[in-house]
């Protein structure tokens, strides 16, 4: 693992700094050319342990996504579902810990270009120090950090020490959110903005276009970054619907699951790819 | 009401703070205002003060533990009798108040967390007073050992939802009613127990528990001619900690002694005791002290006492700690358990397994005052819940204690070990 870890140190697009190639902006840039939304695909690391959640995320590049959200495992994870939830105690009773995520995303990142996207919560980022935890992130090649329980009026202890690596900071808005806080978010914003598609936590259900339409044209409207969708898209169908209105669309549960069905890692990263491919094709428009 | 209001965005020193997903800010930040706005209005007040008057039976006595004060060398012990609330303990003091904000905000349910069941039946009261449905939830450890208040809260026609998830305790109950709130936050109001939470609760619980403080204080004037030396009070998350604490902190000379539980002992990693061996983290929407391991994952804490089974801390608590107000002590479970037959025996009262830690840490502040000192209590519940799970632990004892020892410092001690359940 640490010897991934240095081959992907000497990836000049690994490079830390601010000015490090833009994936994120460049992969939407592709998507929107090709006249399609980006696919967002959410992996927990270290479910159900690290080489198998390797083999998973390599998977989901395979199936065609356009940028990878690797999960980072906390015991108290109130925005999730159980789906996630149970995701997150597999990848804990294996062990994970922050640094083996990373290890995950530095051997994507020395296989494939695709932007990396670490998502988890507050505390583990604290008690590994904000800095390190940075340098960390730079090293592996992650492009970005999404933590659900810091708001942008809450981030300037965070987002700034990663920014400083070359590390945007994504917060999420939500169906609640009023005016004000779409603006503050906007304001803030890095990366993209990743907009919380049901009042509720993640799982795959069901997520209506019609209902949340004006709100995402509202916030595109406001957002210098891509905008996507995320929480509770779960079928090919969905993602169509939902990637009209949107840059992209993130499935998380409903791949969780599929990985969860079990198997081989072979015969689980082929059910992966396969049903990533489907999403895929479902968002070409 | 007068306790002074925390910083900008709900800031006590470096800890507080609002750490919640995005879709509950909009609900913070209303029930912010409500709660503002309440707590000026004379109607508002009013309509409190009344229930605490005439449902909740307030004010509460403080009364002297006389045969306590001998045994413990002559220091005058006061007891803040928060047993007697309806309830059973000091917690109706916030969900009347609660209740009251969710009625004045138009929401239409009411979701609540427990540990020991007490904040639950607390709530599920409220709830019945105003015609409000209630789902509480709590950790199915909890459910198993509080099967009487579980009922309690059924009769009041509340749901309770037992949750499954890790460590089926109070922490995981507080997840899952945040995750319930995440849901169905335009019409829910979710009642924290304590005075942890995201902005505004630790402020606002506190705020609804400071008229235990108020009172006390008034008290022991009324009693004794001045303020105490120094007021006890257990801490898990620490409501009733804070409510007592609220009207002397700004009196250097009162002593502020936060009890908190030891579990198996504090060498042991097995106790509840956020405030001496935990460290600065985000738990539940704040930061405060938590019990975490060196890669931020939450650990579990233990207790006899399932009100203090939580590995977090009111932010307050944590900023006070740092500012070197308080006074940390801790007490096992086998100190709790022989500190609860010492108050039923010594004065007539069963005290809450949470209430007895503090009772433990009183004997020997007592002690340490000496028989010019003098001391309030916070009995901030009383035992009838925890009495099957108190019988079932001393008949684990061996040998079983026939007459709880008066002068037993030693032999609660020796039975630290073996002591729970």
């Amino acid at each position: 693992m640490r010897a991934v870890k240095r081959r992907t140190m000497a990836t000049p697009d690994a490079a830390p700094g601010p000015l490090a190639g833009d994936r994120i902006a460049a992969a939407f840039a592709r998507c929107r050319a090709r006249g399609e939304a980006a696919l967002v695909t959410y992996v927990m690391g270290g479910d159900p342990d690290l080489a198998t959640s390797k083999a998973m995320a390599l998977a989901c590049v395979e199936g065609g996504a356009d940028l990878l959200e690797l999960g980072v495992p906390f015991s108290d994870p109130m925005a999730d579902g159980p789906t996630i939830q149970h995701a997150a105690e597999r990848a804990l009773a294996a062990g994970t810990t922050p640094d083996g995520v990373l290890e995950v995303a530095a051997a994507v990142r020395a296989r494939s270009d695709v932007p990396i996207a670490l998502m988890g919560y507050l505390n583990p980022i604290l008690a590994r120090g904000v800095e390190r935890f940075a340098d960390g992130c730079a090293r592996a090649g992650v492009d970005a950090v999404i933590i659900p329980d810091l708001l942008p009026e809450e981030a300037g202890d965070v987002a700034p020490v990663l920014a400083s690596r070359g590390v945007r900071t994504v917060f999420l808005l939500a169906p609640t959110s009023d005016a004000a806080r779409v603006e503050a978010a906007a304001r803030a914003a890095t990366g993209f903005l990743y907009f919380v598609s049901v009042t509720g936590v993640t799982g795959a259900r069901t997520a209506v276009a019609a209902e949340i339409g004006p709100t995402v044209a509202a916030i595109r409207e406001k957002s210098p970054v891509p905008v996507v969708i995320g929480f509770g898209v779960s079928s090919p169908a969905q993602a169509r619907a939902l990637g009209a209105l949107a840059d992209g669309v993130v499935v998380g549960s409903a791949i969780v699951q599929r990985i969860a069905e079990g198997g081989t890692r072979k015969a689980r990263a082929e059910r992966v790819a396969r049903f990533v491919r489907s999403l895929k094709r479902a968002l070409r428009r | 009401m007068t306790v002074p209001l925390p910083g900008p965005r709900g800031r006590f020193g470096a800890y507080g703070g609002r750490y919640v997903p995005e879709t509950l800010v909009p609900a913070l930040e209303e029930l912010e205002a409500a709660w503002l706005a309440a707590r000026e209005d004379p109607a508002f007040r009013a309509e409190l003060s009344d229930l605490l008057t005439r449902f909740a039976g307030r004010e509460t006595p403080l009364g002297d533990a006389r045969r306590m004060s001998a045994d413990v060398g002559g220091c005058r012990v006061l007891l803040k009798r928060e047993d007697l609330c309806h309830t059973g303990a000091h917690k109706v003091n916030n969900t009347l108040g609660q209740v009251l904000l969710a009625r004045r905000m138009g929401k239409t349910r009411i979701i609540a967390e427990t540990g020991a069941g007490q904040h639950g039946v607390a709530t599920a009261t409220a709830a019945a007073l105003f015609g409000l449905p209630c789902d509480v939830f709590m950790g199915a450890l909890d459910v198993e050992r509080q099967a009487l208040n579980v009922f309690r809260m059924q009769l009041l026609g509340a749901r309770v939802i037992p949750v499954e998830s890790g460590s089926r305790t109070l922490k995981d109950a507080m997840n899952e009613a945040l995750r319930d709130w995440v849901t169905n936050v335009r019409d829910t109001h979710y009642i924290i127990g304590s005075v942890a939470g995201p902005h505004p609760y630790p402020a606002l619980v506190r705020d609804f528990q400071s008229v235990i403080g108020a009172e006390a204080r008034a008290q022991c004037l009324a009693l004794a001619g001045r303020l105490p030396d120094a007021v006890v009070a257990c801490v898990g998350g620490g409501s009733n900690a804070m409510g007592i604490f609220s009207a002397f902190l700004e009196e250097p000379a009162v002593k502020l002694v936060a009890v908190e539980a030891a579990g198996h002992g504090l060498a042991s990693g097995r106790h509840g005791a956020s405030l001496a061996k935990g460290t600065p983290g985000v738990l539940h929407g704040s930061r405060s002290y938590v019990l975490q391991d060196e890669h931020g994952q939450i650990r579990e804490a233990h207790s006899i006492s399932a009100g203090l089974d939580y590995p977090g801390v009111g932010p307050e608590l944590a900023h006070l700690k740092d500012t070197g107000r308080l006074t940390l002590m801790q007490a096992t479970d086998a100190e709790a358990l022989e500190a609860l037959q010492y108050l039923a025996r010594m004065e007539g009262i069963i005290p809450a397994l949470e209430t007895a830690h503090a009772v433990a840490a009183a004997r020997e502040v007592a002690r340490a005052l000496g028989p010019d000192g003098l001391l309030v209590v916070n009995v901030s519940g009383r035992g009838d819940k925890d009495v099957e799970q108190v019988r079932r632990a001393l008949a684990a004892q061996a040998p079983p204690p026939r007459k709880p020892a008066r002068r037993s410092r030693a032999g609660a001690a020796q039975r630290r070990k073996g002591g729970s359940r």
